[in-house]
């Protein structure tokens, strides 16, 4: 007992607490961001088509996801009776899991100093960054999967399988476009990427364009965004995968979508347009809390730059059809990607030698 | 103990960069911890606070005011098993390229004549699949 109260006091509990502290802010900001984005993906469309859009609910309606997410979570609960039970509540639970999981590795903003104490604004500065985020994203498959099959429907179940299928297709040139990305930065670290890419002064952008397109294209396909979003093809399957879902368990497939957009955003930013880098501005002459304040802003204007791409292509693209979806993926991008990788690591070595 | 143990001295180490030991997991760790917790709590609040008015037509699968005829537990079509399966395989092969990305300065010439020879192998199953009509999906 001695023993264990010893190893309790040396034990970080300052750590500790400001990882807590840290998890809960960036949680629920991605959660307020997610509801905000379905606000933002309603008037964005609403001005794409001479619309109004929401207006009703408080000062230009921005209390509209305030009052959708409260009108999902009181809804009566159904479970059909022909359903798996547990199953059935598992699949939006992990969706949701998977979507609150991504966060952890994305640096925010370099850090913060509070006297003695540095606050790095990264939950967890892993060395393999990039395929932790590669691992969570793939388990959000698991979430449409078992919630489409679970439901015992025959239109949840094709629609799952279309997005699984979908979502694994596309995992595939992902991958490979970012190992192009692999051989200029040399690190699979978040925060090692962007603070090359600070040092530099030259965003991976620049020396990847054709990995970024890949990439983008990609995380449109695993986001299930329109042109991708064949799993929710209303005019062929309903509504989708989730479409036996009611009440908050229908709102979880829903905000762990807008979640992905906006952590897929943030990917994006961090990987290819440096990050919390303010261009044109050497960070390290400000103090480190200024620094890191104008690092966390110009990185928000970065995803949100991303989120109304997700948006504007949404209200531009249609659909594509299922085997035009899957001859991109395989046959066009998979190739593409391979090139791009080949031709990125001859280029490399010839310009090191 | 034992591991309670190692978690808390792993912890103690853990500085505010990464050390590239498992304590920078720690973090992840907790955050999962936080995630469950989230997801249960909202989940198990709106089972409690949704009114309850079960009738035997609610519970029943939609399938757009028609009567559902069977379930879906049945076959469904071979070729989005097949997709996965091939997935599997070309995504191994895309984990091999990880390592030698991370470390291809090092390796130089000589490192990217091997990788062109696996990335040969790697086409030439990819052109076998498309032979094979493995990707076509039109009938």
């Amino acid at each position: 007992m001695i023993n264990l109260s010893a190893v309790l006091l040396a034990f970080d509990w300052g750590f500790l607490l400001q990882k807590l502290i840290l998890i809960i802010i960036i949680v629920s900001v991605s959660l307020v961001v997610a509801m905000y984005e379905t606000y933002l993906e309603r008037k964005v469309a609403a001005w794409m088509q001479d619309r109004i859009g929401p207006n009703r609910a408080g000062p230009f309606g921005i209390l509209q996801p305030i009052a959708d997410g409260g009108k999902l979570f009181f809804k009566e609960e159904i479970i059909p009776n022909t359903s798996n039970k547990t199953l059935f509540v598992l699949g939006p639970g992990l969706a949701m899991l998977a979507a609150l999981m991504t966060c952890a590795v994305i640096p925010w903003s370099s850090h913060l100093q509070f006297g003695d104490t540095t606050v790095q604004l990264q939950i967890a500065d892993v060395n393999i960054g990039i395929l932790y985020i590669f691992g969570v994203v793939s388990l959000g498959v698991y979430g449409i999967m078992i919630g489409g099959w679970a439901s015992n429907n025959k239109f949840s179940l094709m629609a799952a399988l279309r997005g699984a299928s979908q979502a694994i297709s596309y995992e595939l040139a992902m991958g490979i476009s970012l190992i192009a990305l692999l051989f200029i930065t040399g690190s699979l670290s978040m925060r090692t990427i962007v603070e090359e890419q600070m040092k530099n002064g030259i965003w991976n952008v620049v020396y990847q364009p054709l990995g970024f397109l890949i990439f983008l294209v990609c995380a449109f396909a695993e986001c299930n965004r329109t042109p991708f979003d064949l799993p929710e093809a209303e005019s062929e399957l309903n509504m989708g995968y989730h479409q036996e879902y009611s009440s908050m368990k229908l709102g979880f497939y829903l905000f762990a979508e807008y979640i992905n957009m906006f952590i897929s955003s943030a990917v994006m930013a961090t990987l290819f347009f440096g990050g919390y880098d303010v261009p044109f501005l050497d960070e390290s002459t400000l103090a480190p809390n200024v620094a890191a304040i104008i690092g966390l802003i110009a990185f928000m204007i970065k995803i949100g730059f991303f989120i109304f791409l997700f948006m504007w292509v949404r209200w531009t693209i249609p659909r594509f059809r299922y085997d035009q979806l899957m001859n991109l993926g395989w046959k066009k991008l998979l190739p593409l990607a391979l090139v791009n990788m080949l031709v990125t690591a001859a280029v490399m070595l010839w310009l090191h030698k | 103990m034992q591991l309670i143990n190692a978690l808390l001295q792993a912890n103690t180490t853990a500085v505010a960069t990464a050390t590239g030991t498992a304590a920078d997991y720690f973090p992840i760790g907790i955050q999962l911890l936080f995630a469950i917790g989230f997801v249960a709590v909202m989940i198990g609040g709106s089972h409690l606070l949704g009114p309850k008015r079960r009738t035997a037509d609610k519970l029943e699968n939609f399938t757009s005011g028609i009567e559902s005829h069977g379930t879906a537990r049945q076959p469904m079509a071979i070729k989005y098993f097949l997709v996965a399966i091939l997935f599997v395989l070309f995504d191994v092969e895309v984990i091999f390229f990880y390592p030698y990305a991370v470390n291809f300065r090092d390796l130089g010439w000589q490192g990217f004549g091997e990788v062109l020879l696996f990335v040969s192998f790697f086409l030439i199953g990819f052109i076998y699949i498309i032979k094979k009509g493995a990707l076509i999906w039109e009938d």
